[in-house]
């Protein structure tokens, strides 16, 4: 996957000297290991900081919300879904996209690893099958699959669904696998365990809202919480708000998110805040049989109302 | 100089001790979690000081992410109806064992904006004035740790009491203020090191400080013209990417921004303050609907403005930030003040 960027990088040179896009959207190298920062390239030139590896997780679609240039962006499986969800929900117009497709083989779990190698990580190197650790006084080769981010690991779209040219070939999408197993685990607890599981979870929040701000799906002008006038919800520590933001977010996210795990990703205190929306991922799927962002011709179940919906969950 | 020389079989016995006249701050392992937070320590329970850097600075201990500043009641039928009181605070002596010099140092930089002469924000400087910092030398800086170009450094005793150095099997407390020296009687610490003991201090000291890789420049930054910078065109390349998120300002010793919310249930409420962050675009929301900062550029210039030119330029002091490198690792999407401080300080002006 890492020899994805020379393709990458020709393609978004084509795309900028021709005129067809005013901007592409990539990544360059963050000043940290398993970091890199999304950013944007308006002349060839600039191009050549791009770089692809797996520490691409924070998902682009994100930068598209309602910009108004014609815009190159490169897309993994997941960013592709929400770029889908993104043209349908009308922040942004297909027009308007040249998408460089990237067929991806699952990012690097940063949470796991930095809590893995407690001697600070200072380089990664990937290849195909295997990840390389390096510290000051260590290094470590591991199996990829095992370091990769939950959501990768499961997850059966890694080849982009919409594009305008790929990156590479495509890659074998995972098969014959539970994708639902860690929802099924709390499912399963009664009802006492299940709420210590969520305190559990939640309690070391401190509401900065990186996981929506990172969310391509978070675009409100005012978010909930937000709302001054009125006010829905405390500002403060209370674990009431707390709750409150999460189980209402996750709401918003049913039927439209992409588990692509930008959300926690980008949590500073490493909480898994997918078991939220993967919660609903499974509802939608099981009672819709929906998968968000797979099609621009159909309309997302929360939107549509047929007479056959099922609606054994109403209580 | 007085430096006591602390044996570590007497520490945990010495900070139970100690326990009996203070509320005893220290890092430790969060329950569940790879990460250490201050906490206040329990009986039985001593600080971790093998805890690499906690996520949250301490600043919560002295600035709390909410606090309580008023109890009011709007029931006619009480005499202290409609007013505004102060619940009952616990300014009893506390310490903060462990704290590191950096996040000391933030501390003096914070009591600049909430103890003027003017304005005295009382429950924050009675909480701070209440509280005895016992830092722990930095003996193995992490690589994101620029603290030696800004006013701290790995053995910096700016805000500390007592400065503890860590040396195997004891630690040498140097005790640099008259509470240090408190401090370390009530924990019974009272054992003086010998001139050989106290000559390692500063040995270890240029070692530590030579490990430290980062740096920053900000020579420059006073020169500029706000204005220049203000409108300097980096500003879109390096906000691109920022979600604004509050992440680097919730991390950040040095922020002091919070917000003022009324909460009530039935009759009763409080006034709470919490923290907030110039990221959120609610932070500078009007009543009208204007935003001054409406977009994530203008936020994002914000911190960086407030923290490397308006600070700088108001106390001439030094910049608002002590370089403990929080924001740099906890950035979700990796944007590195490093980077913006070299930025802004080489920034041409167009002529
Ligand atoms: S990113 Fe993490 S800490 Fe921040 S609000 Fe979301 S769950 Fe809470
Ligand atoms: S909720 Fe999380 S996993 Fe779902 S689309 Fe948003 S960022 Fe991605
Ligand atoms: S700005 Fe960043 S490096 Fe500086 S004190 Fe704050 S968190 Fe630490
Ligand atoms: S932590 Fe990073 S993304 Fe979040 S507000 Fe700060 S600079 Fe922006």
């Amino acid at each position: 996957m890492t020899g994805y960027i020379a393709k990458i990088k020709k393609i978004s040179k084509q795309i900028l000297d021709e005129g067809t896009v005013d901007m592409v959207i990539g990544f360059r190298k963050g000043t940290l290991a398993l970091m890199n920062e999304p950013c944007f390239a308006k002349t060839s030139k600039a191009v050549d900081d791009f770089v692809w590896d797996g520490n691409c997780g924070i998902n682009l679609a994100n930068y598209l919300t309602s910009r108004k240039e014609k815009i190159g962006i490169i897309a993994k499986g997941c960013d592709s879904r929400n770029i889908i969800t993104h043209i349908i929900e009308n922040k942004i117009d297909r027009d308007q996209l040249f998408i460089i497709g990237v067929p991806c083989k699952g990012m690097l779990d940063r949470h796991l690893l930095s809590a893995k190698f407690p001697d600070e990580i200072l380089n990664v190197s990937e290849s195909e099958d295997a990840v390389i650790i390096k510290g000051a006084d260590y290094e470590e080769t591991l199996p990829r699959k095992e370091v990769l981010q939950e959501n990768c690991s499961v997850c059966i779209h890694r080849n982009p669904v919409i594009y305008d040219e790929l990156a590479a070939d495509l890659v074998e999408e995972q098969a014959d696998l539970d994708r639902f197993e860690a929802v099924r685990k709390i499912e399963a607890l009664n009802a006492e365990d299940k709420w210590q599981y969520f305190e559990d979870l939640l309690a070391t929040c401190i509401r900065c809202y990186a996981c929506r701000n990172a969310c391509p799906l978070c675009y409100c002008p005012t978010c909930f919480v937000d709302e001054s006038k009125p006010q829905w919800v405390g500002k403060g520590q209370d674990t009431t708000d707390i709750r409150t933001f999460h189980f209402l977010r996750a709401f918003h996210d049913a039927g439209r998110c992409t588990d692509c795990g930008a959300c926690v990703r980008a949590c500073p205190m490493g909480i898994d805040v997918r078991m939220f929306t993967k919660k609903l991922e499974k509802d939608c799927f099981e009672s819709f049989g929906w998968e968000a962002g797979l099609s621009l011709d159909a309309r997302p179940p929360l939107d549509t109302f047929n007479p056959d919906d099922p609606n054994d969950f109403i209580l | 100089m007085k430096v006591i020389k602390i044996d570590k079989k007497e520490w945990t016995s010495g900070i139970e001790q100690v326990k009996n006249a203070y509320r005893v701050f220290g890092p430790i392992k969060e329950e569940n979690k790879e990460f250490s937070a201050f906490k206040e320590l329990g009986k039985g329970v001593t600080p971790d000081l093998s805890a690499t850097d906690t996520r949250l600075s301490p600043k919560g201990i002295i600035f709390p992410q909410s606090e309580a500043m008023f109890e009011f009641t709007t029931d006619s039928t009480s005499d202290d109806c409609n007013l505004m009181n102060v619940p009952e605070k616990d300014y009893s002596p506390r310490a903060i064992v462990g704290i590191r010099p950096y996040d000391a140092a933030a501390f003096t930089l914070v009591k600049k904006n909430f103890d003027t002469p003017e304005y005295r924000d009382n429950y924050w400087v009675d909480a701070y004035d209440a509280c005895t910092f016992i830092g722990l030398a930095v003996s193995s800086p992490s690589i994101l740790d620029f603290s030696t170009s800004t006013k701290s450094g790995p053995f910096d005793e700016t805000g500390l009491d007592v400065l503890l150095c860590d040396l195997d099997d004891h630690f040498l407390a140097k005790v640099i203020s008259e509470k240090g020296e408190t401090f370390l009687k009530a924990a019974g610490f009272t054992n003086i090191a010998d001139e050989k003991d106290v000559q390692k201090i500063d040995i270890l000291k240029k070692e530590a400080e030579d490990k430290i890789q980062s740096r920053v420049f900000f020579d420059k930054i006073q020169s500029y013209s706000i204005l220049d910078i203000y409108e300097a065109n980096f500003w879109e390349d390096i906000s691109f990417a920022c979600i604004n998120c509050g992440t680097c300002t919730y991390v950040c010793p040095t922020c002091w921004c919070f917000d003022i919310q009324d909460e009530m249930q039935g009759k009763t409420g409080q006034r709470f303050k919490n923290w907030d962050s110039c990221m959120f675009p609610l932070f500078t929301l009007h009543t009208t609907g204007h935003n001054p900062r409406g977009t994530k550029l203008q936020r994002v210039r914000q911190r960086f403005m407030h923290k490397l030119k308006y600070f700088l330029d108001k106390y001439n002091d030094g910049i608002m930030c002590v370089g403990c490198g929080r924001c740099i690792r906890f950035c979700p999407v990796n944007i590195d003040i490093r980077r913006v401080c070299d930025t802004m300080n080489s920034f041409e002006p167009a002529k």
